[in-house]
């Protein structure tokens, strides 16, 4: 009876550690051991704001029992002294692929890509896999483990690295000593996301950043309606959310903007994510802070570049050059504007890196307090653990570090991390510091020795007078050995001796070149100066820190451009309106709009632009463009109505400021040509400076790209197996799609359930006349097909783009009431373009459509002016009609016309001032405005010109003198940003 | 009057219907004809108003002022512009058809090293994309080879032809090379990371050329040999009868390029490209290298480069003293239309009319080497010229209402306008 009762003790006691108590063992017999152990007179971080001085920690099978100031310690008690020494909860790291091994790619098969799902029984989707465990693929790395531990963490968080709904994670201890029973502390520990695809699939879909966000908000429409019981189908994919639905969610968002796109589909599903940012958060403080979510943020600060070569440097952007100088500064900014977040060693080479990135951002005046409960409180607060890990109050597992000083400073030495109560030894305690300088009496001859560097691996120095000794030194276990050579290394000395454990002077064996053994003694005679070499100082201290520009790029503004009052005094003034062409006209400006036109206006306190000699005309707009995009094809399917172009906008794309150089100030950001249904388009303000949602217009109208022809059909590249493959199944593909729309919309009316499709509520809205299509076309057959479909249907194609047979059908276009938006003279590239004429847009005027000319390309497009120019030259339009074509034209196409387009009192302030006759190729835009304010400004470019160059050197000086003072650095690397036309597949 | 205006359509319709190959090839000049009253841009940077201009078989006979003795036919021009036939170098004119259909693809053999390749018996003389060149005033161009190291072997051609060999100006200019990057792309296809990074085989790359170099120059040294058709296409740059375009852009890669062909005995290279050639004028200068510059229709190369570099390069390179052609190499050929307006937008950034015009006359006929017979107004000069409504470096006013190969009257009609008129011609039916 007694022994039993001893038993439930006992295995009550263990239960809290171990669970193989009840486990039978056979070599050899059971023992306990219920001892505390004792860690007193440290400095104590309970938590990263409960210090205590002098403070005790007591442990017990691998937990806190107490800790604090006066702790009562138990007789069967182990005490370790560790006066002097400080002790902290070990770190966590929530976002690691820790123990898990990476999926591989698979290979390639066939010549088409590949459309459909691999898989049966689960999503539509491949790189859909919630369904996937982390636990199942988990194998402890006791490499990793000791490479995590010596960076001081302690318990880490691992999922599969791979796909869009990647599953569950693991929360692991770092605990070599016990088994997975022990140390897996949660084997479901959270959900994890991102917005890449995965790698073991070939699926095609999604193709494009815009088609992983369309994927996401489809999955979570599919899991109300499989939830719901609307369907009989099993899908275990959801089947696993519906199961993970109150576990933590992370995603990895990557970059700043993409913290945004995560937040957005957090906010619209009550997800509630976690996001692992990418950290330059710095560069979008308040948009990033107004997410209110919570973050996890890598600190992998890039490298200087290598600049010793100059020709190399013209590679490297000024915005990356930036990027160097500020990122170490995002911890900071965070923590400056309020904003949540754990630190992750993600995406650093090694986690033996954290320390000197860490140090780096505190260097930036990220306060260690914050750091802390980065790494402690606030990853356990996420993950749910607080009570079990992330601080040592009683009842947390002991996971703690003991260093010899402040955690974050860079002199500190770690010397123990101990994990739920088991030490893992990074440095030896015992071990003397033996730095400092001693005079060698060895071998008849006296010699100087320098002791320096790390406590824990020193260097030696070695010189009798000027000469030097190449020396090398190894300190282990308390013993040193000292070797050294003459200087044409012909003669070697060694000597080995153990260091006592008092007084500073040590004595031992020395080994003469001949081998003969005779002793030394080295007599301490000073401190080593602490400078070891004066590069580090200067990586210590923070450098200057270039300013944020809006966008922090080249060329971004430190203000953003604001609306002033302006007078354009006695210009020439292109209205396009029935007003046409005015000479010796005054423009007025105020708030933002054309408040009046006339001669000899009243500035009334506007600043007064002298416009004599020179055009003002309305922004040119384009309406076909593919710049400040991050992806433009979604290609992964021959719909794809459900993605958006406006969740991919780029407003750091220097395409933008240099169109504003060419007068534009509105763009249509249309999806590519790849699928018969594309996209749905951005149209745009191009208000450099501004963030996303702020370059695309209120109220915008909706647009989706429809496309025609050979890239529908992919007749110009490897692809067999996508319907259509001829223009006849572009017909079909078309009916098919509306037919669809229309029963979708029918069940939708009729009050029954039904299953929430963004790609069908798109075509509904087509259908009902409330988006409007601008169709990608070439040949006259199937405009004329899409216009007879369109009609059947019921609604109206709104606008032909490219359009290049367009001339053969102008008739029936104009009957439709569709516009065309054509190039002013390209052909000869496809043999759908071989009857492509550049007197198409005059032709198709002439017969009552109303044509605008377009870019679909970044070069081009800053010279609409002279294409529309092209206009009086094929075909003789009259310059104001040709002109037209780039302004008011585009804007009707847009149905933005009642906004901007025209010079006429009460549109938006959207202008530019010409140096000459706006259709010349002489003429330059002197000024672009937007909304009353400049967003370019022929003397401030040149202004800015100078501010890069002059950054530009001052960022190199200082990664060169970060070179030679000994820091890293990488070699010189340039962007190669995707131009995009409509063809490219990313 | 109705009856005319159906004869008219009538004509226009026949026109229409027979718009399969290009416009006949006009015949030889068989009468002098003088051009009277216009504005003319000579070519070499000088301009006479109310001028005479006559040419007799072919050949100018007299550019003077008003005072200028007539001789045939007069073709009243005033208030117009007379400018010399544009030429377009370094362009695949007449190899390729559609850039989309391979079976209409001649311009890119494989192999590395192949200078014996020659781009003139490939030259499609009946192309709709080069007929479509004239009615913009370029009525010369170099048909180039594209694509390897060594690409080929041009020539250079007269845009109105029966054949390659009645269109042949000069038969096998040049040879053409692409310069490696120091730097080079990642190839994220591969999974690569996006990007520029330093080329690790550029030294290599350099080898090659080097060797390629020695090798031919040693096999022209003895006779008595085997036959060897690439090496013998090099002798031309040794002896000075071809030239060396080389396609390059960076700074330290021209400055490789210009030092390799001096160690090498080339004799005339020319920096085709040239991106960053305004960096090291001085050293191109001093070497007397040429340069055909891209299109000033171009992105600038890098984020922070100024928004109008392109634009202004070629100002750039003039102002410095250096001999500049225009070429829109990187283009498809289509483009090559625009040749004039890459020229105007010079004017817009500063450069005097008649110096732009010279970048696509005068100066790039002097760069090919057909100075002596092509590139400006002048006496003893081909007739291949033509006269525009207004100026023809902007597109509004480059409207041409009479052009001349050689003294011979082309017809200014396309694939083009020939769609353009029966279009027309069946909205008016309506």
């Amino acid at each position: 009876m007694k022994k039993l009762s001893l038993l439930i003790l006992v295995f009550f006691v263990m239960s809290i550690v171990q669970g193989q108590e009840y486990f039978p063992k056979n070599d050899g017999v059971k023992e306990n051991n219920t001892n505390y152990t004792a860690f007193t007179n440290a400095t104590l971080y309970i938590t990263p704001t409960q210090v205590v001085k002098n403070g005790t920690l007591l442990i017990r099978n691998g937990k806190v029992v107490a800790s604090g100031k006066s702790v009562t310690i138990p007789k069967n008690s182990v005490i370790h002294d560790l006066e002097g020494k400080h002790i902290y909860p070990s770190f966590i790291d929530p976002y690691t692929g820790f123990g898990v091994e990476k999926p591989k790619r698979k290979p390639g098969q066939g010549r088409s890509p590949q459309y459909d799902a691999s898989r049966k029984g689960f999503y539509w989707n491949d790189h859909i896999m919630p369904e996937n465990k982390a636990i199942s693929k988990f194998k402890y790395d006791e490499k990793k483990a000791s490479e995590f531990r010596k960076a001081g963490f302690g318990v880490l968080n691992t999922h599969i690295m791979d796909g869009i709904a990647r599953g569950t994670g693991v929360l692991v201890a770092l605990n070599d000593e016990d088994d997975a029973a022990t140390r897996i502390l949660d084997n479901a520990s959270a959900q994890f996301f991102s917005f890449d695809k995965s790698v073991t699939s070939r699926q095609s879909y999604p193709s494009s950043l815009m088609g992983s966000l369309a994927l996401l908000r489809q999955l979570h429409w599919d899991l109300d309606w499989y939830a719901n019981g609307n369907t009989e189908t099993r899908d275990r994919s959801l089947d696993a959310l519906i199961t993970n639905k109150s576990l933590p969610s992370i995603i990895e968002a990557g970059d700043k903007t993409n913290n945004l796109r995560a937040d957005k589909i957090s906010d619209q599903f009550n997800l509630n994510y976690i996001i692992v940012g990418g950290g330059d958060e710095y560069e979008l403080i308040d948009e990033i802070k107004a997410t209110n979510a919570r973050y996890i943020i890598p600190v992998n600060f890039p490298d200087a570049y290598d600049v010793s070569d100059p020709y190399a440097t013209k590679y490297i952007s000024l915005e990356d050059m930036r990027n160097w100088n500020q990122a170490p500064g995002n911890p900071k900014a965070l923590i400056d504007n309020g904003i949540s977040f754990a630190l992750t060693t993600f995406d650093l080479k090694s986690p033996s890196a954290f320390k000197g990135k860490l140090i780096k951002a505190l260097n930036y005046g990220f306060d260690s307090t914050r750091a802390l409960e980065a790494l402690t409180t606030i990853p356990a607060q996420y993950l749910g653990k607080s009570n079990e890990i992330g601080s040592l109050q009683t009842g947390r597992y002991a996971n703690f570090l003991i260093t010899s000083g402040d955690v974050f400073n860079k002199e500190t030495t770690l010397y123990e991390n101990w994990v739920q109560g088991r030490k893992h030894v990074i440095n030896d305690m015992s071990q003397k510091d033996i730095r400092g300088k001693y005079t060698l009496n060895a071998g008849g001859k006296t010699y100087d020795l320098a002791i320096s560097g790390e406590m824990s691996k020193p260097k030696a120095e070695v010189k009798i007078g000027e000469t030097e000794f190449p020396a090398k030194l190894e300190y282990k276990d308390n013993w040193v050995m000292l070797s050294f050579t003459n200087k044409d290394k012909t003669e070697s000395y060694r000597s080995t001796a153990i260091v006592p454990s008092d007084g500073k002077n040590f004595s031992g064996k020395f080994v003469l070149p001949t081998g003969v053994e005779t002793s030394f003694t080295a007599v301490h005679t000073g401190d080593t100066e602490v400078s070891e070499n004066k590069g580090k100082k200067d990586k210590d201290t923070k450098p200057e820190v270039v300013p944020v520009t809006f966008p922090n790029v080249g060329y971004g503004s430190l203000n953003k451009p604001q609306s002033q009052n302006t007078l354009f005094r006695n210009a020439t003034v292109w209205t396009g309106e029935s007003t046409g062409v005015l000479s010796n006209t005054d423009v007025l400006v105020r708030n933002g709009k054309i408040s009046k036109i006339g001669k000899n206006l009243s500035a009334s306190g506007a600043t007064v632009v002298d416009a004599t000699g020179k055009h003002l005309t309305a922004g040119v707009i384009d309406e076909h463009s593919h710049i400040a995009a991050l992806s433009i094809n979604e290609s992964g399917h021959n719909s794809s109505a459900e993605v958006k172009i406006e969740d991919v906008v780029d407003p750091e794309d220097v395409s933008i400021y240099r169109n504003l150089a060419g007068g534009v100030t509105s763009i249509q950001i249309l999806h590519g040509s790849a699928n018969p249904i594309g996209g749905r388009s951005a149209i745009l303000k191009l208000k450099w400076g501004e963030n996303a949602e702020n370059l695309i217009y209120d109220n915008s109208p909706k647009f989706i790209k429809f496309a025609l022809g050979e890239n529908v059909k992919q007749s110009n590249w490897q692809s067999f197996s996508r319907f259509p493959q001829t223009r006849m199944g572009v017909e079909q593909l078309y009916v098919n799609y509306f037919n669809r729309a229309k029963e979708y919309e029918a069940k939708k009316k009729s009050g029954q359930p039904y299953r929430y499709d963004e790609e069908m509520e798109v075509l509904v809205e087509i259908l009902n006349g409330e988006r409007f299509i601008s169709c990608h076309s070439y040949v006259q057959s199937e405009i004329n097909m899409l216009m007879k479909v369109a009609e059947k249907f019921g609604f109206r194609v709104n606008t032909f783009t490219h359009i290049l047979e367009g001339y053969k059908v102008a008739d029936k276009m104009a009957a439709h009431g569709v516009g065309g938006s054509t190039f002013s003279d390209w052909w000869a590239y496809k043999f759908e373009v071989n009857d492509a004429i550049p007197y198409n847009a005059a032709i198709m005027a002439s017969q009552g459509v109303t044509v605008a000319i377009n870019s679909d390309d970044s070069e081009m497009s800053r010279r609409l002016n002279q294409e529309a120019a092209k206009g009086v030259k094929y075909g003789g339009m009259t310059e104001e009609e040709a002109w037209k074509m780039v302004t008011i034209n585009p804007a009707k196409l847009l149905h933005i016309d009642d906004r901007t387009g025209s010079i006429k009192e009460g549109k938006d302030a959207d202008l530019v001032l010409w140096s000459d006759h706006p259709l010349s190729v002489y003429a330059k835009a002197e000024k672009t405005m937007i909304d009353g304010a400049v967003y370019f400004d022929l003397e401030q470019d040149k202004a800015k010109r100078q501010a890069i160059k002059a950054e530009r050197s001052k960022l190199i000086n200082m990664m060169i003198s970060e070179k030679n003072g000994g820091g890293k650095t990488r070699p010189p690397a340039g962007k190669d940003k995707i131009r995009f036309e409509c063809e490219t597949i990313n | 009057m109705k009856a005319i205006k159906q004869i008219l359509i009538a004509i226009i319709t026949c026109v229409g219907l027979q718009s399969f190959a290009q416009q006949m090839p006009a015949p030889a000049q068989s009468a002098a004809i003088t051009i009277t009253g216009a504005t003319a841009h000579i070519g070499n940077g000088s301009v006479i108003e109310n001028s005479i201009i006559v040419f007799e078989n072919g050949v100018i006979t007299a550019v003077g002022n008003s005072g200028t003795p007539t001789k045939g036919r007069i073709i009243d021009a005033s208030g117009k512009h007379v400018y010399p036939g544009f030429i377009a170098p370094a362009k695949s004119l007449g190899l390729v058809e559609v850039n989309a259909v391979r079976a209409s693809n001649d311009q890119d053999e494989i192999g590395d090293f192949i200078p014996n390749i020659r781009s003139l018996i490939a030259y499609n003389a009946e192309s709709k994309v080069v007929e479509s060149m004239r009615p913009n005033g370029i009525l010369v161009g170099q048909v180039t080879p594209q694509g390897g190291r060594i690409s080929g072997t041009s020539s250079i051609v007269q845009f109105d032809a029966w054949n390659w060999e009645d269109a042949a100006v000069k038969v096998d200019d040049g040879i053409h090379m692409n310069w490696p990057n120091s730097f080079s792309r990642g190839r994220w296809w591969l999974g690569e990371p996006r990007g520029w990074k330093p080329n690790k085989d550029y030294s290599k790359r350099l080898d090659e050329i080097k060797n390629y170099m020695a090798n031919s120059r040693a096999y022209g040294m003895s006779e008595d040999q085997p036959m060897n058709e690439g090496f013998a296409a090099m002798q031309g740059l040794y002896d000075g009868s071809k030239k060396l375009y080389i396609y390059v852009q960076g700074e330290k890669e021209i400055i490789d390029a210009v030092t390799l062909c001096k160690d090498s005995g080339i004799k005339d290279p020319v920096i085709v490209g040239g991106n960053e050639a305004h960096k090291i004028i001085p050293f191109l200068k001093q070497h007397n290298i040429p340069v055909l510059v891209r299109q000033t229709h171009s992105r600038p190369s890098r984020d922070d480069d100024d928004y109008d570099l392109p634009y202004r390069l070629p100002k750039l390179l003039v102002d410095g003293g250096l001999l500049v052609g225009l070429q829109n190499a990187n283009m498809s050929n289509f483009q090559t239309r625009n040749l004039p307006f890459y020229a105007g937008q010079l004017v817009g950034q500063g450069m005097d009319k008649e110096t732009a015009l010279q970048l696509i006359t005068g100066n790039t006929a002097k760069i090919l080497g057909i100075d002596g017979t092509h590139g400006t107004l002048e006496t003893g000069k081909s007739a291949t010229l033509f006269i525009s409504e207004g100026d023809a470096l902007d597109m509004r006013t480059n409207l041409l209402t009479n052009a001349f190969i050689d003294g011979r009257e082309i017809s200014l009609e396309t694939h083009q306008t020939e769609l353009w008129k029966r279009y027309m011609e069946k909205y008016s039916r309506e």
